[in-house]
């Protein structure tokens, strides 16, 4: 069985300034993978490559066996994979409804997208309620649960979350995580960027550790919450 | 003061002009951040286009109740060519340089046009007279109507509906909506932002024509530069009304247009300041309004102060 993503020797320079400087990995449908590492360790550079906003100096991406070297962003996700990004994006002045429903732009099937649109309010009832509000008026958890909820709305096989939990309290910061362990239950294959390396270790059934630019350490989320090395590094003991 | 309702008219006919014609800056700074400036010229070509229609195409003495439609569609194809042309070879190019670089080709492409009308029409090297509509001028109440303000009386409201529509109830609006406040995460949702920029240059050409066709019909003739003071006073508009947002670009129009005309025509009754208030000082209100704009209101009428993209 072929994996459904599958980088290879993946390369992304700003210029002259390689950001990511050559990582392998693999995403397998049902489970969670989870990229951690420091800021400026290239993260969120290899995920902005994978959505086609990026391209790469060299290596190889495929996705369900297809080549997106060549695929723009805008037909990546329309090959199912969805990309929710850093510092969340939502569209301020648009109501939370008509960002679920950008969510949905390549779709038709209008009964499909109201179907999905209630699951998104079902999953983060706090959007429900706030169906017409405009965006930009949502605190930093919400937007992210609107994030996250307009990225499933293009039913991805994939789907990608760019730190999740960033600045967020920490009760909003569970909520999430709670959310994130229940699309794997689901069935969702994630592909998972987090500063927060306890949190993202622990749900992820693969991870791997990056360092400017590179893969330094690859395991279980298991072996690597347990691992010295990067309990010392990344999860702040002695 | 029984002038005023004429005068409120006469502002309201000149600033729906100056709308349509601002639409163009509006929606193609909302999506790529870019001062078209050679957007007076997509409507001054477009003014050409209507006018070869009649001259080079269309047999002698049509009427113009069937020249006026066939004019109105050569505006567009010629404004929309010229927009769609100017974007792809001389503004895509240059996509990702820094700003600097497509304003000082948007100023570049607004003289090559000029001087290719100037150079290559029949007789444009001075002023060409163009069709008018024959009967009125028409009376209601104590107001009147020029014949050749009808069209745009007409075609003004019906366009702004047209566009409201467009942007508010179809994909491609919201695609465009979401290209504006944010175009890498459009991307992200599977909209492909190219496209959206070619049809944010294109709806601001086709405004831009019609507005061309009501132009030649409301002075009777037109030239190579009617542009340039145009396009100027459109662009205040835009400002005026909140640049990047539509709406604000007709509504910068009318309150341009009407404090225009009032500056124009009450100025001139006060006693010793007669000379103000005559038709060469109504481009200085105008641009003075402008000032007084961005420094009291820089984000304009309707215009949000938005904070900086993350």
């Amino acid at each position: 069985m072929t994996a459904l993503l599958e980088v290879e020797d993946l390369r992304v320079a700003y210029g002259k300034i390689e950001a990511v400087k050559g990582i392998s990995f693999k995403v397998d449908a049902g489970e969670v993978v989870t990229l951690i590492g420091t800021n400026g360790a290239g993260k969120t550079t290899t995920l902005r490559t994978l959505s086609g906003l990026l391209k790469p100096v060299g290596g190889q991406i495929k996705f369900g066996g297809k080549s997106l070297k060549k695929v723009p962003a805008h037909e990546i996700v329309s090959l199912g994979l969805a990309h929710s990004p850093e510092g969340r994006h939502i569209f301020p002045r648009m109501t939370i409804e008509d960002n679920l429903r950008l969510g949905a732009f390549l779709r038709s099937d209008k009964p499909g997208i109201e179907k999905d649109i209630q699951r998104a309010y079902d999953l983060f009832p706090i959007l429900g309620e706030r169906r017409k509000q405009a965006a930009g008026t949502l605190s930093g958890g919400e937007q992210q649960m609107l994030a996250m909820g307009r990225a499933l709305m293009s039913q991805p096989k994939l789907l990608m979350l760019d730190e999740p939990s960033m600045g967020l309290s920490p009760i909003m910061m569970q909520k999430i995580m709670a959310t994130i362990a229940e699309l794997k239950s689901q069935g969702t294959t994630i592909l998972l960027v987090e500063q927060n390396a306890q949190a993202a270790l622990s749900l992820a059934d693969h991870a791997h550790v990056m360092e400017v630019g590179n893969i330094v350490l690859s395991g279980t989320g298991q072996d690597l919450l347990h691992d010295e090395s990067v309990r010392k590094a990344y999860l702040g003991e002695d | 003061m029984n002038e005023l309702p004429q005068q409120l008219v006469n502002g309201l006919l000149l600033g729906s002009m100056y709308g349509l014609v601002a639409i163009g800056y509006t929606m193609v700074y909302g999506i790529v951040q870019l001062i078209n400036f050679a957007h007076g010229e997509i409507f001054m070509t477009g003014a050409f286009g209507a006018l070869t229609v009649y001259l080079y195409i269309l047999p002698d003495g049509t009427s113009m109740l069937i020249a006026l439609p066939l004019m109105l569609i050569g505006a567009m194809v010629v404004s929309v060519t010229v927009a769609v042309g100017a974007e792809r070879f001389a503004y895509r190019p240059l996509r990702g340089a820094p700003r600097l670089a497509p304003l000082i080709t948007a100023i570049g492409l607004s003289l090559a046009l000029q001087q290719a009308v100037w150079a290559w029409y029949p007789g444009a090297k001075s002023k060409i007279s163009f069709p008018q509509i024959d009967g009125g001028p028409f009376h209601i109440g104590s107001v009147t109507i020029q014949t050749g303000d009808i069209f745009l009386l007409i075609a003004a409201p019906i366009s702004m509906a047209i566009l409201a529509f467009f942007v508010m109830r179809t994909r491609t609006g919201r695609g465009m909506q979401a290209t504006a406040q944010d175009p890498d995460t459009a991307k992200l949702m599977g909209i492909n932002t190219d496209r959206i920029i070619v049809v944010a240059f294109a709806l601001g050409a086709l405004f831009a024509a019609v507005g061309a066709v009501a132009n030649g019909l409301k002075y009777g003739d037109i030239d190579f530069r009617m542009g340039f003071i145009l396009g100027l006073k459109a662009f205040t508009a835009a400002v005026l009304g909140g640049i990047g947002n539509i709406y604000g670009a007709m509504i910068g129009g009318v309150v341009l247009g009407v404090a225009e005309t009032l500056a124009t025509a009450f100025i001139a009754d006060v006693p010793g300041l007669d000379k103000l208030g005559s038709q060469s000082w109504a481009d200085v209100w105008a641009f003075i309004l402008l000032i007084l704009v961005l420094l009291f209101r820089p984000q304009g009428l309707l215009g949000e102060r938005v904070a900086d993209r993350a």
